[in-house]
C-alpha cells in the first residue's frame, strides 16, 4: 500500500427530500458543484469520477452527471454496491489515489428513492408461486427485524430499548437543516406508530428519499500544494468486507460478521480503538440494526448494548455519540448518496462545522454501511491537524 | 397441469412413497450444512464435496417478526420464523398455529416442521406443497 496518506478536502450534501421534478443527475451534480466548491477547485482539475448509484445501475449516471457539470473526458466509474454503494464509491477514489495513480478525484453517491415504498421480498420467483409471505418474508423490515430478534434471544432486548434508537435520532436530525426530517418523536409515538414488522414501527424505519451527497479526495501532495491543510479531513482508514459463510445466512443476511471483520481491519489500519472515536455515523437502516452495530463495531461489550441504550450514551453529549445527522431513520436513506453522506457527517463535525449537533471537540470519528447480499463498508476519518 | 402438487422449493422433497421431507447439503470436507446446492462449497471452497443431507424435522425457533405491512395481496399479519434444525440447517418460513403475539411467541422454543398445501395456485392451477414450523407437539 502507498504510503502517502488521502484527504477529503471538500464534501457536501443537499438537503435530502422529495424531487419529483428532478432529474437524478442534477440532483448528483449539486452535490458534486458543492463539494467542488468547498474544496475550492473545479472539474477541470478532477482527474477521475467515482459514481455511486443503486437503481439505475445501468444508466451512466456518473456519465450524466459529468454532462451537467463539465465533460472533460476523465474516467468515470459507475458503482453499485447495495446500500454500501456510496462508500463503494468513495473507496474506489481512495484506492486509487493510495496507488499513486490519481492526485485529485471526485466522488459522488446520488439516489432517487422517495416514495419507493418496501424493498426486497417482492419479487416473484421464476417459476411457480412466489413465496413471499408463504416461506417468512424477504422484505427489508422483516429481515432487519429478525436480526433484532436474535438480538433479544440472546441478551434479552426489548422492543422499548429499540424504540429509543428512533426517539434518539429523530431527536439529532431537529439539529440537522440537511435532514429529510427535523421531528421529536417521543417513546410513546414511536411504539405507537403502525407496526410495519415487529418489533420495528414505521418510525423506526428509514426514509426512502432522494438525495445526492459528494467529496472531493486529494493526495497529500496535492492538499499541501494547495494549502489545504486548515479543513484537510485525513482518511486513516477505508475498508470493505464481505459476508464469510455463517451456518444461518442463507436465510438470515448476516450483517454483524461483515461489520465485525471490517471494524477489526479498519482499527488496526487506523492505529486506533474504538474508545478513540468521538463520533459515529453507522448504518440504522432500521433502529433494530443500530443495536447490533454497536456490539459489532465495538462502542460497548458484547451483550451489553441495551445498557448502552439506557445510559443514552450514544445519545448528543454521551459517551459515545451515534447518528447525529439523524441517521438513516430521519435524515433518511437515498441508498447510492448515503456512504458519502456519513462520511460527509463527520467529516463535518471533525472541522468544526456542525452547528447545534457539533461533537464538542471532535478529532476521530467512523463512518459505517452495510449493503445487504452483503458487504460493510467503513471509514475511520481525523480532523485536521491545524 | 400436475396431478400432484409440486415442490414450492427444490428444498422439498416429495418421494413416491412415505412423507415429503427437507434436503438440504452436507459438505464431506469441512461439515456445512446448506440449502441449496452450489458448484463448491461456500464455507470451505470444496469441490464436489457437497452430499445431499435430509435435514430435521424438529428445531428451535432462533428469531422471529410479525409481519402487518406487506406486498400487495399477501395476508397480513403473519409471522415470518427463522429455526434451527436439530443435526444443523436453517430454515425460515411461516410460524403457523400460533397467535401473532409477542406474549406468545418464546424465542428458543422448541418446533416443528410441517408440510401443508399453499393456499396459492400458479396460472396453470398447478397446487404447490410448502413447509412451515409450528410450536411443537
Amino acid at each position: 500500500m502507498g504510503s502517502e496518506d488521502v484527504y477529503i478536502t471538500g464534501t457536501d450534501m443537499i438537503k435530502f427530500g422529495k424531487f419529483p421534478d428532478r432529474s437524478i443527475a442534477s440532483l448528483g451534480a449539486e452535490a458534486a458543484l458543492l463539494a467542488l466548491d468547498d474544496a475550492g477547485v473545479t472539474i477541470n482539475d478532477i482527474e477521475a469520477l467515482y459514481s455511486g448509484n443503486l437503481l439505475m445501475a445501468a444508466g451512466m449516471v456518473g456519465q450524466q452527471i459529468q454532462q451537467e457539470i463539465g465533460q472533460t473526458g476523465i474516467p468515470v466509474v459507475n458503482c453499485s454496491n447495495a446500500c454500501a454503494t456510496g462508500a463503494t464509491a468513495l473507496r474506489e477514489g481512495w484506492t486509487a489515489i493510495k496507488a499513486g495513480i490519481y492526485d485529485i478525484v471526485l466522488a459522488v453517491g446520488v439516489e432517487k428513492l422517495a416514495g419507493a415504498g418496501m424493498l426486497g421480498g417482492g419479487g416473484g420467483s421464476r417459476s411457480g408461486i412466489s413465496p413471499e409471505g408463504l416461506l417468512g418474508s424477504g422484505a427489508m423490515p422483516c429481515v432487519f427485524a429478525e436480526a433484532g430478534m436474535a438480538h433479544s434471544r440472546k441478551y434479552g432486548t426489548t422492543f422499548e430499548q429499540f424504540a429509543q434508537i428512533a426517539v434518539k435520532n429523530h431527536h439529532h436530525s431537529t439539529m440537522n437543516p440537511k435532514a429529510r426530517y427535523q421531528i421529536e418523536t417521543p417513546l410513546e409515538e414511536v411504539m405507537n406508530a403502525e407496526m410495519i414488522s415487529y418489533p420495528n414501527t414505521k418510525l423506526m424505519c428509514s426514509a426512502n428519499v432522494d438525495g445526492a451527497a459528494a467529496a472531493v479526495l486529494m493526495s497529500e501532495k496535492k492538499m499541501k500544494e494547495l494549502g489545504l491543510g486548515s479543513q484537510a479531513v485525513r482518511i486513516r482508514a477505508s475498508v470493505l468486507t464481505t459476508d464469510p459463510w455463517t451456518d444461518r445466512d442463507e436465510v438470515m443476511p448476516d450483517v454483524n460478521t461483515c461489520t465485525r471483520n471490517a471494524a477489526a481491519q479498519a482499527y488496526e489500519m487506523a492505529g486506533v480503538g474504538p474508545e478513540d472515536l468521538d463520533l459515529v455515523e453507522l448504518h440504522d437502516c432500521f433502529a433494530t440494526a443500530e443495536v447490533l452495530h454497536y456490539e459489532n463495531l465495538g462502542l460497548c461489550a458484547d451483550g451489553e448494548a441495551g445498557k448502552l441504550i439506557d445510559e443514552k450514551a450514544t445519545w448528543h453529549g454521551g459517551r459515545i455519540p451515534v447518528n447525529l445527522s439523524g441517521g438513516l431513520l430521519s435524515k433518511g436513506h437515498p441508498i447510492g448518496a448515503t456512504g458519502i453522506a456519513n462520511v460527509y457527517e463527520i467529516a463535518t463535525h471533525l472541522r468544526g462545522n456542525a452547528g447545534k449537533r457539533q461533537a464538542e471537540g471532535a478529532r476521530i470519528g467512523l463512518a459505517h454501511v452495510i449493503g445487504l447480499g452483503t458487504c460493510c463498508g467503513i471509514h475511520i476519518l481525523e480532523a485536521p491537524s491545524s | 397441469m400436475s396431478e400432484h402438487p409440486l415442490p414450492i422449493t427444490p428444498l422439498v422433497q416429495i418421494p413416491e412413497s412415505g412423507d415429503p421431507y427437507l434436503q438440504g447439503f452436507k459438505c464431506k470436507s469441512c461439515g456445512a450444512i446448506t440449502l441449496k446446492s452450489r458448484m463448491a462449497c461456500a464455507k470451505c471452497g470444496g469441490r464436489d464435496t457437497l452430499e445431499p443431507f435430509r435435514l430435521s424435522t424438529k428445531g428451535t425457533l432462533h428469531a422471529y417478526s410479525i409481519i402487518y405491512r406487506a406486498f400487495p395481496g399477501i395476508d397480513v399479519p403473519f409471522v415470518s420464523a427463522i429455526a434451527d434444525l436439530e443435526g444443523g440447517g436453517t430454515i425460515k418460513t411461516n410460524l403457523i398455529d400460533v397467535e401473532p403475539d409477542p406474549e406468545k411467541i418464546q424465542l428458543g422454543m422448541d418446533v416443528d416442521v410441517v408440510f401443508q398445501i399453499a393456499p396459492r395456485k400458479d396460472a396453470e392451477g398447478n397446487e404447490y406443497l410448502a413447509y412451515f414450523l409450528k410450536p411443537a407437539a
